[in-house]
C-alpha cells in the first residue's frame, strides 16, 4: 500500500458521556473506495464527518493529506477544500441556483473569477448529467438530480477526497441508481471515496474494502467479496443476513 | 335574514352620524376642516419646517407628522442594527456574549415601554446638570438637561456646487460598481475605488476653486441660561428614541435568532464542508435563508414602532398625536375630524410601510418551495 491520504489512530469520540467512536484505527490509500457499513447508532457517519471535522475527535490523531486535524483554522481550511463531503439530506442552498450552489466556494473560498468558476461548475454538472438545469433553483428539481448537484458542488472545489453519507438513503428507490451511476464512474476515474452506506451492490462493484462497524467500533474490515460470502464476525453475520 | 342585518347595522350608522352631528351643534363646535388654516397660536420646541406662532393648524399636523417620521425612522434604523448584532449574539458560543445578550432582551422586552420611556426622560437626561454646568465636550458640545447642543455647519452661497461635485461622486460610484459587476460576470476585475477617489477629489476640487469655501461653522455658546447657536437636540427626542429603539430591539434580536435557527443545521454543516469561513456562511447561507422568516415578523416590529412613538405624548415630544390629537384637538375641539385625521396618517404610514417589506419579502422568497 502506498502512503496513505488518511491516517486515523487510536482516534475516539463521545457525545457527552457517550462513547461513539472507540479506538478507531483507519488508514486509507490514495485512489482506494472504502465502504462503510453497520447498524443505525454505529457511528459510522460520525467517523467520516470526523474527517473533515464537521465533528471534532477527543483522543488519538487523525491525518489527512499529511496535514493534522486539530483545532487550527488554517488546518482546516487546507483540510475542507481538499475533501468534498456529499449529505444524505443533500443540503444544498434553496436561495441559490444550482450553478450559484456549484460555484459558492471556489468563488469565495478558491477567489477564482465568477466566469472560470462557472465554465467548470457547467462542465461537471455535465459529468453529473444535468447540464440543462444549471438555472434552476433546487427545490424544482427532483431528489436523484438534488443529489447530482451536490456531488458536482463538492467536486467543484477539485477535491482528492469524497466522502458520502448515506447519499441514496433519502431517495426514491428509482432514483437512486442514477446517483449510484454516478458514484462508480467517479469511482472509475480513481477518486478517493469514503462511502457510508447500505447498497451492497455498490459495495461489490466499486469497493477495495468494506468496513462493519458497530457500537462504535471497526468490527471488521475485509475486501468485498470475503466481506460478504464469509464475514467472520458474529454481529457482522447478524448484520449481513438482515440487509441482504 | 342577511339583508336585514345589513339593514340594520345601516340604521345604527345613521343614527350615530346625525346623534354626532346634533350633539356637535348643540355644543356649538364647528365641523369640516376649515380650521387647518386657522393661526395655531402655540409653540412647537422641535420643527423641521419654518413654524412660528402665526402659523397655522395645518402647519402643526405637517410638523408633527415629520417628528413622527423622524423618530420612527431614526428607531427603526437604530432598532434594526442592535436587534441584529443581538440576534446573532444570542446564538455565540461564547457563554458571556450569549448571556449578556439574553440578559438585555429579558430586560427590555420585559419593562412596559411607557416606563422606559418615563425612566430615559426623567430618571435620567432631566437629571443632566443644567446648561450653565453642561458637560463640555471641546467647548463645541455640550450635554445639559435641556438636551443635546452640537455645532451647525451652515452653507452660504455657493454650496450648490459642493452639492453638484457630491452628486458627481455618488453617480461615479453608481457607475463603477456597475461597471465591475458587469465585468465580473466575464471574469475581469474592474477597479471601484481609485477611480472614484481621483473623481471624486476633482469634483470637489473644482468647487472649491468656484465657489472657495461657502460654509462656516455656527459653535454653540452659553448666554444667560441656555446655549445659543449650534443645533439642539432636545431631551423628549433622544428620550424617546432610546427608549423606542432599545425597547424594540429586543424583540427583533428574538425575531432574529429565531429566523437564523430555523435554518436548517445541514446548510451550516454544508457550507462548513465546502470551506467557507463562519462568517461567509452566516452572510451568504444562513442570513439570505433566514430573512424569509424574519421578515414578516419585523415588519410588525416596525409598524409598532411607528405606532409606539405615539407615547411621547407622555413626555411631551411633539409628534403628531402630541401637537395635533393633543394640542390642536384642546384648542379646536373637533375631535372627530382631528381623530380622523390623525388615524388615518397612522393608516397610510403602517400600510406603506408593509407594502414595501411585503414587495421585499416577495423578492427573496424561494423559488420552487412553499415559503
Amino acid at each position: 500500500m502506498s502512503d496513505p491520504v488518511i491516517r486515523i489512530n487510536k482516534m475516539n469520540k463521545w457525545f457527552g458521556n457517550f462513547h461513539v467512536l472507540r479506538d478507531i484505527n483507519l488508514n486509507v490509500a490514495a485512489g482506494e473506495k472504502i465502504v462503510i457499513c453497520g447498524p443505525s447508532g454505529s457511528g459510522k457517519s460520525t467517523l467520516i464527518r470526523c474527517i473533515n471535522r464537521l465533528e471534532a475527535h477527543q483522543e488519538g490523531e487523525i491525518e489527512v493529506e499529511g496535514i493534522t486535524l486539530d483545532g487550527s483554522l488554517k488546518n482546516l481550511e487546507d483540510i475542507r477544500s481538499n475533501v468534498g463531503m456529499v449529505f444524505q439530506q443533500f443540503n444544498l442552498f434553496p436561495h441559490m441556483t444550482v450553478l450559484e450552489n456549484c460555484t459558492l466556494s471556489p468563488i469565495w473560498v478558491q477567489q477564482k473569477p465568477k466566469a472560470e468558476a462557472e465554465k467548470l461548475a457547467r462542465e461537471l454538472l455535465a459529468r453529473v448529467r444535468i447540464p440543462d438545469q444549471a438555472d434552476k433553483y433546487p427545490g424544482q428539481l427532483s431528489g436523484g438530480q438534488q443529489q447530482r448537484v451536490a456531488i458536482a458542488r463538492a467536486l467543484c472545489m477539485n477535491p482528492r477526497i469524497m466522502l458520502f453519507d448515506e447519499p441514496t438513503s433519502a431517495l426514491d428507490p428509482e432514483m437512486i441508481k442514477e446517483v449510484l451511476d454516478v458514484m462508480v464512474e467517479l469511482a472509475e476515474e480513481g477518486m478517493t471515496m469514503l462511502c457510508v452506506t447500505h447498497e451492497m451492490g455498490f459495495a461489490r462493484q466499486v469497493a477495495d474494502r468494506v468496513i462493519f462497524m458497530d457500537e462504535g467500533e471497526i468490527v471488521e474490515e475485509n475486501a468485498p467479496e470475503a466481506f460478504f460470502s464469509n464475514p467472520e464476525n458474529e454481529r457482522t453475520q447478524l448484520f449481513l443476513s438482515q440487509v441482504l | 335574514m342577511q339583508a336585514a342585518v345589513l339593514g340594520a347595522l345601516l340604521l345604527a350608522m345613521v343614527w350615530l352620524v346625525a346623534n354626532v352631528q346634533s350633539n356637535l351643534e348643540r355644543q356649538n363646535i364647528n365641523s369640516g376642516f376649515g380650521f387647518l388654516s386657522e393661526r395655531a397660536g402655540f409653540g412647537i420646541n422641535q420643527t423641521l419646517i419654518d413654524y412660528t406662532e402665526d402659523s397655522s393648524f395645518g402647519r402643526v399636523l405637517t410638523v408633527g407628522l415629520l417628528n413622527t417620521l423622524l423618530v420612527s425612522v431614526l428607531g427603526v434604523f437604530f432598532a434594526t442594527v442592535l436587534g441584529f448584532s443581538l440576534g446573532v449574539a444570542r446564538l455565540s458560543s461564547n457563554w458571556l456574549i450569549n448571556k449578556t445578550a439574553m440578559v438585555y432582551v429579558e430586560i427590555f422586552r420585559n419593562v412596559p415601554l411607557l416606563l422606559q420611556i418615563m425612566f430615559w426622560y426623567f430618571g435620567v437626561l432631566r437629571n443632566l446638570p443644567t446648561p450653565r454646568q453642561a458637560v463640555s465636550f471641546g467647548d463645541a458640545m455640550f450635554l445639559s438637561n435641556r438636551g443635546i447642543v452640537v455645532p451647525a455647519i451652515e452653507a452660504g452661497s455657493g454650496a450648490g456646487w459642493y452639492a453638484a461635485a457630491l452628486a458627481i461622486g455618488l453617480a461615479a460610484f453608481i457607475w463603477l460598481r456597475r461597471r465591475a459587476r458587469l465585468a465580473l460576470a466575464d471574469g475581469t476585475m474592474m477597479p471601484i475605488w481609485r477611480p472614484l477617489l481621483m473623481v471624486t477629489v476633482a469634483s470637489f476640487g473644482v468647487a472649491a476653486l468656484l465657489a472657495g469655501v461657502p460654509f462656516s461653522l455656527d459653535v454653540p455658546a452659553l448666554k444667560g441660561f441656555n446655549f445659543r447657536g449650534g443645533i439642539t437636540v432636545i431631551p423628549e427626542f433622544v428620550a424617546l428614541l432610546l427608549a423606542l429603539s432599545l425597547y424594540t430591539a429586543a424583540f427583533i434580536a428574538e425575531i432574529v435568532r429565531a429566523g437564523i435557527q430555523s435554518v436548517s443545521k445541514g446548510q451550516r454543516e454544508a457550507a462548513a464542508a465546502l470551506g467557507l469561513p463562519d462568517k461567509t456562511a452566516l452572510s451568504l447561507v444562513v442570513i439570505p435563508q433566514a430573512l424569509r422568516v424574519i421578515i414578516p415578523p419585523l415588519t410588525s416590529q416596525y409598524l409598532n414602532l411607528t405606532k409606539n412613538s405615539s407615547l411621547a405624548v407622555a413626555i411631551a415630544y411633539p409628534d403628531i398625536v402630541s401637537v395635533f390629537a393633543g394640542t390642536t384637538l384642546t384648542q379646536v375641539g373637533q375631535a372627530v375630524e382631528i381623530i380622523f385625521i390623525t388615524m388615518m396618517i397612522y393608516l397610510s404610514l403602517s400600510l406603506l410601510t408593509s407594502y414595501a417589506m411585503n414587495r421585499y419579502n416577495a423578492r427573496i422568497a424561494l423559488v420552487g418551495q412553499d415559503a
